[in-house]
């Protein structure tokens, strides 16, 4: 460290700085969502929006959660907390399960034409969703799930599966072809292999798809905007109905209760197992 | 029999999936393409008009107004973000050793949807008691920020909050990008006496280029998708002055009965991804080969 010279020095402790300022322009929008929160009415009216609440005040909590009106009714965000959940654990295991089972043939037991396939299911990763919306509602309808929960697992799962099989079936890519064949001469079978070879290699990459899923699923809004209806709607219909509600004073306390709450699942996942969220986002991304 | 279930059963478990993409995304794709040639209003009808979807598509205010919004936000919002991406990862890469928690910082409103994103922006853009007021009650009682109301100005706040969501994915991608770089490549620089500056612009950054490529695509493909945002943040408003394709898809096909219209849109959409998608694809797969 000695051999570094004051101006270097000095050029280290700006760069930091810079990085540090960064960091609360970032944090901002999360302080003032949890300060405001906890805030009262009249405090909001006549504070500053940086300024930290007089006192921790829960109201706004109870009442995001359990009686503020989100369009139709007001039993607050609960219900549509739990519909989240209703739908997004079914969608994540069957789209992760799918998946797997995907990118393990597409690996390891190729075929003619299964690069083509995969080709074409790439290309489902990257088109805007509003191009299939109409004739996915005449579906859902035809199967008579529209405007149920089951109908968005159905929607979820099979717009997830391009994401999962890439995932697999890029990790497994790089597992030798050969520990397939060694198992095969000893007498074991397609899914013997895949239940006794792959899967035990699998947790980082089921993590990496697991977390993906559950982002990308609890985050959606267009699918829930267009296939929910009244009673079956995602938290992310719901807070946007509580946000846009005209009705009443504006209660900017429970906006942001009801916001922290809805974001409150995926900051979970994200502090919780930032590295594979890291992972998927860059592996569904870059890599082809 | 076993033995020929057993040589196709990888096909078979493939089945659902092939089939599941044959029906849903290319055989919806035919779907929403034949209807956008139709007259359909509230219900698809298979009366074909041609093109006059499309012309009356293109004759309307309003998607000129969209389009216009998607190239002032898609090109800003690209812009910002690899900047402010590239200059985090750089920063981070040689100042830090231990970057964890700063890099969970940056990257933190990647896990937060765009509807609670729109929902806080909307909250601190908030002409009356946000940014503004902060301003003024420092003494600047003239201040005035209401991009939010101002029909010229609300897709920049879109922008902005878009920005703060999606820059620290681009910082994760160039980090690892960074991170990536053969050691050799930079002391090989530095003995030649290249600056730090000079290093990162002839050596590191080339190496980067599929980082950089990767980025872009990504970035413009959140761009065009864009959707929730704009209906948490401005819903698209005042009027319609900061409606995107997806909006004015979404408010044609669904609340405004004009269903062939919206397909029309939607089309056009799906024609804007492919034409960067496709070339982006198509090398990536081709580099791959070779």
């Amino acid at each position: 460290m000695s051999s570094l010279t004051l101006s270097k020095k000095l050029y280290k402790a700006f760069f930091i700085t810079l990085l540090l300022v960064f960091a609360l322009a970032y944090l901002g929008p999360l302080y003032v969502m949890l300060t405001t929160s906890f805030k009262g009415i009249e405090e909001i009216r006549n504070g500053n929006i940086l300024a930290l609440p007089d006192a921790l005040n829960g109201s706004a909590w109870v009442k995001a959660w359990s009686s503020a009106c989100t369009g139709g009714d007001c039993f607050g965000l609960a219900p549509y907390f739990w519909n989240s959940m209703r739908i997004v654990i079914p969608a994540l295991l069957i789209s992760t399960a799918v998946g797997a089972l995907n990118g393990y043939v597409l690996s390891q037991w190729r075929f003619k034409g299964s690069n083509f396939l995969f080709g074409a299911l790439l290309f489902g990763c990257f088109i805007p969703f509003q191009v299939i919306l109409l004739p996915m509602a005449k579906l859902l309808a035809w199967l008579g799930l529209a405007n149920t929960v089951t109908g968005l697992v159905l929607v979820h799962v099979i717009y997830g599966i391009a994401f999962t099989t890439l995932f697999f079936r890029n990790y497994y890519v790089g597992i030798p072809n050969e520990l397939v064949r060694a198992a095969r001469l000893d007498g074991a079978g397609f899914f013997a292999i895949f239940r006794h070879v792959f899967l035990p290699l699998s947790t980082p990459i089921i993590v990496v798809s697991v977390i993906w899923q559950f982002t990308q699923i609890w985050n959606d809004f267009l699918f829930g905007v267009v296939y929910s209806g009244p009673g079956t709607q995602p938290i992310t219909v719901a807070l946007n109905n509580l946000v846009n509600t005209t009705m009443g004073g504006k209660e900017y306390n429970v906006d942001m209760a009801a916001a922290v709450i809805a974001a409150l699942p995926t900051l979970v996942v994200y502090i919780v197992a930032g590295k594979y969220f890291v992972r998927g986002l860059t592996a569904g991304a870059v890599k082809g | 029999m076993f033995d020929y279930l057993e040589k196709h059963l990888p096909k078979l478990m493939l089945a659902p999936t092939a089939i599941v993409t044959l029906v849903c995304m290319y055989g919806f794709i035919g779907w929403t393409a034949a209807l956008s040639f139709t007259k359909s209003r509230m219900l698809p009808q298979w009366d074909f008009v041609g093109w006059q979807q499309y012309e009356r598509l293109f004759a309307n205010p309003r998607w000129h107004v969209a389009l216009d919004n998607l190239l002032v936000f898609t090109v800003l919002f690209i812009v910002i973000a690899l900047f402010l991406g590239l200059m985090l990862a750089i920063l981070l890469d040689r100042n830090i050793r231990n970057d964890g928690a700063l890099r969970t910082i940056y990257l933190y409103p990647m896990a937060v949807s765009f509807i609670v994103t729109g929902t806080a922006w909307k909250w601190i853009l908030n002409p009356g008691l946000g940014i503004e007021k902060m301003v003024r009650d420092l003494g600047f009682t003239d201040f005035e920020f209401r991009w939010l109301v101002d029909p010229d100005m609300a897709i920049y706040t879109i922008v902005i909050a878009a920005v703060w969501q999606s820059s620290g994915f681009v910082m994760a991608m160039f980090l690892s990008g960074l991170r990536g770089v053969d050691d050799s490549l930079i002391k090989a620089a530095q003995i030649d006496g290249a600056s730090t500056f000079r290093t990162y612009w002839h050596v590191i950054l080339p190496v980067m280029r599929p980082v950089f490529f990767g980025a872009v695509v990504i970035l413009s493909h959140i761009a065009i998708k864009s959707f929730d945002l704009v209906q948490s943040l401005t819903g698209g408003g005042p009027g319609y002055a900061s409606d995107l394709p997806a909006t004015f898809m979404y408010t044609h096909a669904f609340s405004r009965a004009q269903m062939g219209l919206g397909a029309a849109s939607a089309m056009v959409m799906l024609a804007g991804v492919m034409a960067i998608i496709v070339p982006y694809l198509y090398s990536e797969l081709r580099g791959k080969k070779s």
